[in-house]
C-alpha cells in the first residue's frame, strides 16, 4: 500500500510520551497508515494509546544529538509530547506524521478502512433522505412537493438530489431560477411552522451583479412561498454594504422592486478566515496559563469567538422571531449560502422545533441542515487552531454552531435530548473521524468516493443503544414552547467543555458530572418508568 | 391615588406605616415591557402588587439607593438600586405621589440605632426556648477543640474575658502557652486597635498554626519586645520549623505609607525567626469602587460581547478575586506543606485578614467545607473576631467611606472554589447566595453590628433569632447534588488553580437569582412548567438532592429564557421595523437581541 512509502520508520522503543492527565510513560511508538500507537511495555492492562493521525493539526520538532522531542497539537486542541530516543528515529517518524496526516486523497482515509464489528456496511447510511423528511410532514403536503430536479446534480452540485419547493413551482422554473443563484442553490425548504403555517427556506445569493439582472423564475420561486400572506422576510447574513459590493463580483441581493412583499433584512455575521482567526486566538488564549487575569480576559475579547456567538444565536433568535411571532416566512442567504446560512437555519430551528431537540432529531437535522444541505466540511474542517498552514478554506463554523447549541443547552437544560458529551463528540469527529459522515464537501462528492457504500455513517452509530444512554440528557423533559435564548454578554459563557478541557480543572468537572448525571438518572428512572406506563 | 397612613397588626410584619399606589407600573430592566399595579410601602418593607397577582417584595434594609428622575410623559420614575444588586423601576403617574413615596423611602431607609433594625421586629413565630437552642448550635469553643486546641502549646486565656485588651476581639482568645499575660498586654499596646496575635486556625497534623493579628505601630524605627516575644512565643509552639511566616496582605506600598503614621510592617531584622512578605490584596476602597464598576458593566443594556468582557476587566473585580484567592493558597502552602506556621495582618486586622485566614482554613480543612463547618467558618473569622458587618455592609446610615464588599468579595471567592471543586463542597451557590441576602437583609442576629462586644450590649442573642439555625433547618435546600464526602479523603488539601477564576463570575449567577425572585412568573417563562412539573413527581419519588439540581436548573436556566422572552417581545411593532429597513442598520441598537 501507498502508505508505506510513507512510513521511514514504523518501530520505536523507549519513547516517553507525555499527555495531559496522565504522568509521562515509556512504551513503544508505532506508525501506521492511520494512526500512532502507543503501547506501554509494562504490557499492564491499560489499553494501547492510538491516536488518528488526520487528528493532528501541527507538530513541532526539536531534535538534538541523541534524542529528539516531537510535539503534536491536535484539531481536538490536546497538546501531547513525544521524547524520542534516536536524532535519526525522531526526524522520521515527524516527516512521516507530516505527510501521512496531511493526505488529501478522501478514498485514503480511515473511514473507508474502519470496520468496527458492531456495524455493517449493510446498514443503512444516514438517519433520513428527503424523501422520507417529506414523507413525515403531512401538513406540507398541499403546498409543497419533492423535486428530483438535482437528481444529477447538475442543476446544483452542492445540493442534494431531492428537495423540498413549492407545489406550484415546476422543474422547469427551478432549472432557470437555479442559474439566478450562486452555485444554483435556489431557495428551498428547510423548515415549516406547524402553529403559524410559515416556512424558513435557504438559498444562496442572487447573482444580480452590477447591472440588477433579475430573474422571473426567481421572483415567482419566492411569490410561491408567501402566497396569501402579505410579507415575507429575507434576512441576508451579510451588512447592507458587503451585499452591495458582492455585485461588483456577480452577486448581490434581492430588491425590494422585483421581490413584492419581501423586506431584506442584513446581520453581518462573520465567516472565512475571520472566523478561523478568532478560533485560533482563541485557543491561543486558553492555553495562556500566565496568570494575568486582565490580560487574559483582553485576549479572550480580542478574539472576539463570543461576539461571533452573540451574532450568531440573535440573528437565530431574529428568523425565529418572525415565524412564530409575526407569522411571516423566512429566507436565509449570505454569499454562497453554505456556511452562515446553514448556523442561522438550523439555530433558529433548535429554537422553535422540539422535535430537533431530541437526540435523534437533532442528528437528523444536523444531516439535513450540514451534511445533505452540501457544507464543505473537507474544506472548512481541514485544519484547526493550531495549524501553520497558510488558511485556505479553513472555518470553524460548524464548531461555532456547536458552541452556540452548547450556549441553548446550558440556559435550557432540560430542552434538550442530548448531552454536552454529545457537542463535544462532534467537535472532534468533524475534525478526524472513524466515521465517513463529515468526509467531502457534498453530497455528491460523496456519492462519486462511495462514502455511503464503503464507509460508517457516524449518526446511526451514535444512536445505537449504549450510545445513546451517554449522549442523553437525563434531565430532558421536552417541552413545546419556542425557546428564547439570552444574548445579554452576561448569559453567554466561554464554553469551558471544549476550551478547556485539557487543563487541570476539567478533570473536577467531568468527575462531579457523572456524579450529577448518575444521580439524576436514579431519581429518574422511576420517573421514566411512570411516565411510559402512563404514555402505554 | 390617594396617600393613606394607617397602623395595622399581621401575624408576620408590623405595618406601621402604608402608603398605597395605585397605578404604578414596573418596568422590565432588559425590555420596554411594564406591568402595573399596586405599590405598598409598609414599615420594612416595599411590596408591588401586580395586576394579575403577582408580588414583588424588597426589604428596605435591601434598597442602597433610590433615585428619582425627572419626569417624562409616562410619569415620574423611580429606580431603586438594592444591595443584593437588584434594581427595581418604577413609573409613578402623578409626580406628587411618586415625591411622597420618595421621600417616605428615604426616611425608612436610614435606620441610625441598631433598634430600628428588621431582626429585632422579625418573629417567625418561635419560643424562647427555640430562640435559645438556635443560638447554641454553633459553638467556637467546641470548634476549637476540634481543632485540638488547647493543647501542649496552646492555651485559651482569660485576658480578654472583659474586653479589656482588646474590645473587637471575642472574650476567649487562644495564644502560645509561653505567652505570659505581661506579654500579651505589651504587644497589644503595640499592635493597632489592640489586636495582638492570637491562633485562628490550628493544623493538627502538623501542629502548624494560622495567626492574625492588626499591624504592628512600628513607624519608621520603634520596636517592641513583648510584641517580638510573642511571635517568639508563636514559633516555639510549632517544632516542624524554625521560623514564622509574616504575611501581610497589603501592597508594600500601601504598608510603607502606614509608617509615616506611625504604623508600619515587622523589620526583619527586630524579629528573630520571621519570614516576612507582603501579598498585594488592595485595600476597602479599592474594592468598592471596583464593585461599583462591576456592577454598571452588568446592568447596562443591550451591551456586546467585547464590551462586556473590556467592562470586566476594566472593573479589576476578578483581579482582585485571584489576588484573595492566591493569598489564600500561598498561607496553605507554608501550612500544610512546609509545616510552618503564619501570621496573618493586614492594617486593622478585620477585612483583608479575615478573607485570607477563612480561604485559607476553607482550604486546608474538608470540614468548613460542610454546610455546618461553613457556618462556624464565618462565625470564627469574620463575626467573632470583628469584621465590621454594621459599617461595611451599610446597615446603620453612617460613613459611605466605611462600606466596601469585603464580605460578598470572601463569597465569591468560595464560589470560584465550588465551580473549581463541584465535589468539595456540601454546600450549593444556593447557602453563599442566601448568606448572602442576610448580611443585607438585617433579619438575623448574627451578623449585625460590629464585634462581639456590640453584640452582647445589643443583647442580639436575647432579642433576635439566629441565621445559622434558620439555614441548617432548610439545609436540604443548600446541599450541592456533586458533594462526595469521600472527595475529603483523597483530597484533605485543595489546590486551586487561579487560572480559570475569571472564567466565571459570581455576579453573574447573582443577577440571574435575583431575576428568579422577581420574575417567578409561570405565565411568562416557557421553561418554568417543566422543572415544576418535574419537581412534583421527584420530591414523591425521593431525593431531595435533584432538589437542588433543578434549583441550580433554575439559576442557569430559566431564568434568561424568561427575561429573554420579554426582552424579544417588542421587535417587531411596524415602528421599529421600517426603521431598520430604511435606514443603515448600523446605527440601530434599539433591542438587545437586534444588535449587530
Amino acid at each position: 500500500m501507498e502508505f508505506s512509502e510513507h512510513i521511514k520508520t514504523a518501530n520505536v522503543e523507549d519513547v516517553v510520551l507525555r499527555r495531559p492527565f496522565y504522568q509521562p510513560t515509556k512504551g513503544t511508538l508505532c506508525v501506521t497508515g492511520h494512526h500512532l500507537i502507543f503501547s506501554n511495555r509494562g504490557g499492564d492492562s491499560a489499553r494501547p494509546f492510538l491516536l488518528l493521525l488526520r487528528n493532528i493539526d501541527a507538530i513541532e520538532k526539536r531534535p538534538s544529538v541523541s534524542s529528539g522531542t516531537i510535539t503534536l497539537k491536535c484539531k481536538d486542541l490536546c497538546v501531547l509530547q513525544l521524547d524520542i530516543p534516536g536524532m535519526e528515529e525522531c526526524l522520521n517518524i515527524a516527516s512521516s506524521i507530516e505527510s501521512l496526516s496531511s493526505l488529501e486523497t478522501v478514498s485514503e482515509m480511515y473511514p473507508f478502512f474502519y470496520r468496527p464489528p458492531f456495524l455493517s456496511l449493510q446498514d443503512q447510511w444516514g438517519l433520513s433522505s428527503t424523501e422520507q423528511h417529506y414523507a413525515q410532514m403531512k401538513e406540507i403536503h398541499d403546498g409543497w412537493r419533492v423535486s428530483q430536479v438535482n437528481r444529477d446534480y447538475s442543476v446544483s452540485p452542492s445540493y442534494p438530489p431531492a428537495v423540498i419547493v413549492p407545489h406550484s413551482i415546476d422543474d422547469e422554473t427551478l432549472v432557470k431560477a437555479a442559474r439566478f443563484r450562486q452555485g444554483g442553490r435556489f431557495p428551498v425548504l428547510c423548515y415549516y411552522h406547524r402553529e403559524t403555517g410559515t416556512v424558513i427556506m435557504r438559498s444562496s445569493q442572487p447573482l444580480s451583479g452590477a447591472n440588477r439582472k433579475r430573474c422571473r423564475e426567481d421572483e415567482l420561486l419566492l411569490q410561491a412561498v408567501i402566497d396569501g400572506s402579505e410579507l415575507g422576510y429575507i434576512i441576508d447574513t451579510r451588512s447592507s454594504q458587503q451585499a452591495q459590493q458582492a455585485r461588483m463580483t456577480g452577486g448581490g441581493f434581492e430588491s425590494k422592486s422585483c421581490y413584492r412583499g419581501w423586506k431584506r433584512l442584513h446581520r453581518q455575521l462573520e465567516k472565512g478566515k475571520v472566523l478561523q482567526e478568532s478560533l485560533i486566538k482563541l485557543v491561543e488564549a486558553c492555553g495562556d496559563q500566565s496568570h494575568s487575569v486582565d490580560r487574559w480576559l483582553s485576549k479572550l475579547e480580542n478574539s472576539k469567538w463570543l461576539s461571533h456567538v452573540q451574532t450568531a444565536l440573535s440573528t437565530a433568535g431574529l428568523v425565529a422571531e418572525c415565524v412564530e411571532r409575526d407569522g411571516h416566512s423566512v429566507l436565509v442567504h449570505g454569499s454562497e449560502g453554505t456556511d452562515t446560512s446553514l448556523l442561522v437555519s438550523s439555530l433558529a430551528q433548535l429554537i422553535l422545533d422540539p422535535d430537533s431537540r431530541t437526540l435523534a432529531g437533532f442528528l437528523g437535522l444536523l444531516e439535513r441542515e450540514w451534511v445533505q444541505a452540501g457544507h464543505p466540511f473537507q474544506q472548512r474542517c481541514a485544519h484547526s487552531a493550531y495549524s501553520h498552514v497558510r488558511l485556505r478554506h479553513e472555518a470553524p463554523v460548524f464548531v461555532l454552531l456547536l458552541d452556540c447549541v452548547w450556549q441553548l443547552a446550558r440556559q435550557f437544560p432540560l430542552a434538550m435530548g442530548f448531552s454536552e458529551p454529545l457537542l463535544l463528540r462532534l467537535a472532534k469527529e468533524v475534525y478526524a473521524s472513524d466515521y465517513g459522515t463529515f468526509l467531502c464537501n457534498s453530497d455528491q462528492e460523496r456519492c462519486v468516493t462511495g462514502v455511503k457504500e464503503r464507509t460508517h455513517c457516524l449518526f446511526q452509530s451514535l444512536l445505537r443503544a449504549n450510545e445513546r444512554q451517554h449522549y442523553s440528557n437525563p434531565l430532558y423533559e421536552r417541552t413545546e414552547l419556542a425557546i428564547w435564548p439570552s444574548i445579554q454578554p452576561p448569559s453567554l459563557q466561554l464554553w469551558k467543555g471544549l476550551f478547556l478541557q485539557w487543563t487541570d480543572d476539567a478533570l473536577h468537572l467531568v468527575e462531579a458530572q457523572k456524579v450529577i448525571q448518575n444521580l439524576v438518572s436514579q431519581c429518574h428512572r422511576p420517573l421514566n418508568e411512570k411516565v411510559e406506563n402512563t404514555d402505554g | 391615588m390617594a396617600l393613606h397612613v394607617y397602623f395595622c397588626v399581621s401575624p408576620c410584619i408590623v405595618f406601621v406605616h402604608h402608603v398605597r399606589s395605585e397605578q404604578v407600573r414596573m418596568l422590565d430592566r432588559f425590555s420596554n415591557k411594564s406591568t402595573s399595579g399596586t405599590l405598598h410601602l409598609t414599615a420594612t418593607h416595599l411590596i408591588f402588587v401586580e395586576s394579575n397577582a403577582a408580588v414583588t417584595t424588597i426589604l428596605h434594609h435591601h434598597i442602597a439607593s433610590v433615585e428619582k428622575l425627572s419626569l417624562t410623559t409616562n410619569g415620574c420614575p423611580l429606580v431603586i438600586q438594592c444591595r443584593n444588586f437588584r434594581v427595581v423601576h418604577f413609573v409613578v403617574q402623578k409626580e406628587r405621589d411618586c415625591h411622597d413615596i420618595y421621600s417616605s423611602l428615604l426616611r425608612l431607609l436610614r435606620p441610625v440605632s441598631y433598634e430600628e433594625l428588621y431582626a429585632f421586629s422579625y418573629n417567625p413565630k418561635q419560643n424562647d426556648q427555640q430562640r435559645e437552642e438556635g443560638w447554641q448550635l454553633i459553638d467556637l469553643g467546641a470548634e476549637f477543640e476540634r481543632m485540638g486546641v488547647p493543647c501542649d502549646q496552646w492555651q485559651l486565656t482569660d485576658v480578654n474575658r472583659d474586653y479589656k485588651i482588646c474590645d473587637t476581639y471575642p472574650r476567649d482568645l487562644y495564644v502560645p502557652i509561653t505567652a505570659s499575660k505581661p506579654i500579651i498586654v505589651g504587644s497589644s499596646k503595640f499592635r493597632s486597635k489592640g489586636r495582638f496575635p492570637v491562633l485562628t486556625y490550628f493544623y493538627q497534623e502538623k501542629k502548624a498554626a494560622v495567626c492574625r493579628c492588626s499591624q504592628p505601630l512600628s513607624g519608621f524605627s520603634a520596636r517592641c519586645l513583648e510584641d517580638e516575644s510573642m511571635l517568639q512565643a508563636i514559633s516555639k509552639a510549632n517544632h516542624n520549623s524554625r521560623f514564622v511566616y509574616v504575611m501581610d496582605t497589603r501592597p508594600k506600598l500601601n504598608a510603607m505609607a502606614n509608617r509615616a503614621a506611625g504604623k508600619g510592617y515587622e523589620n526583619e531584622d527586630n524579629y528573630s525567626n520571621i519570614r516576612f512578605q507582603f501579598v498585594g490584596i488592595e485595600n476597602i476602597h479599592v474594592m468598592r469602587s471596583s464593585l461599583q464598576k462591576l456592577l454598571e458593566v452588568v446592568g447596562s443594556r443591550s451591551l456586546s460581547a467585547s464590551d462586556y468582557l473590556l467592562g470586566l476587566e476594566s472593573s479589576g473585580w476578578l483581579r482582585h478575586v485571584k489576588a484573595v484567592v492566591d493569598a489564600a493558597i500561598c498561607l496553605t502552602k507554608a501550612v500544610t506543606v512546609e509545616g510552618a506556621s503564619v501570621l496573618v495582618h493586614c492594617s486593622d486586622g478585620w477585612d483583608r485578614t479575615a478573607q485570607v485566614c477563612s480561604l485559607g482554613a476553607l482550604l486546608m480543612d474538608p470540614y468548613y467545607r460542610t454546610i455546618k463547618g461553613f457556618m462556624v467558618l464565618i462565625e470564627k473569622d469574620w463575626i467573632s473576631f470583628g469584621h465590621k458587618f454594621a459599617d461595611r455592609c451599610d446597615q446603620l446610615d453612617g460613613d459611605p467611606k466605611e462600606v466596601s464588599p469585603v464580605f460578598t468579595q470572601f463569597l465569591d471567592c468560595v464560589w470560584q472554589l465550588t465551580e473549581q471543586f463541584p465535589q468539595a463542597f456540601e454546600f450549593s451557590e444556593w447557602l453563599l447566595l442566601q448568606i448572602h441576602e442576610h448580611v443585607h437583609s438585617c433579619q438575623y442576629g448574627n451578623l449585625l453590628a460590629n464585634n462581639q462586644r456590640q453584640r452582647e450590649e445589643l443583647q442580639l442573642k436575647d432579642r433576635t433569632h439566629s441565621l445559622w439555625a434558620f439555614l441548617l433547618s432548610e439545609q436540604q435546600n443548600y446541599v450541592n447534588p456533586a458533594y462526595c464526602p469521600g472527595h475529603a479523603e483523597t483530597h484533605p488539601v485543595l489546590e486551586p488553580s487561579t487560572f480559570h477564576i475569571f472564567v466565571l463570575l459570581f455576579l453573574t449567577s447573582l443577577n440571574l437569582y435575583l431575576d428568579i425572585v422577581s420574575h417567578m412568573k409561570p405565565t411568562i417563562c416557557p421553561q418554568e412548567t417543566v422543572p415544576s412539573r418535574l419537581f412534583n413527581e421527584v420530591l414523591d419519588t425521593i431525593c431531595p438532592s435533584l432538589l437542588s439540581t433543578i434549583n441550580r436548573c433554575l439559576i442557569n436556566g430559566t431564568v434568561p429564557s424568561c427575561f429573554k422572552h420579554e426582552a424579544v417581545q417588542p421587535l417587531f411593532k411596524n415602528s421599529d421595523l421600517d426603521l431598520t429597513v430604511l435606514s443603515n442598520f448600523n446605527c440601530h441598537s434599539y433591542q438587545t437581541f437586534l444588535r449587530k
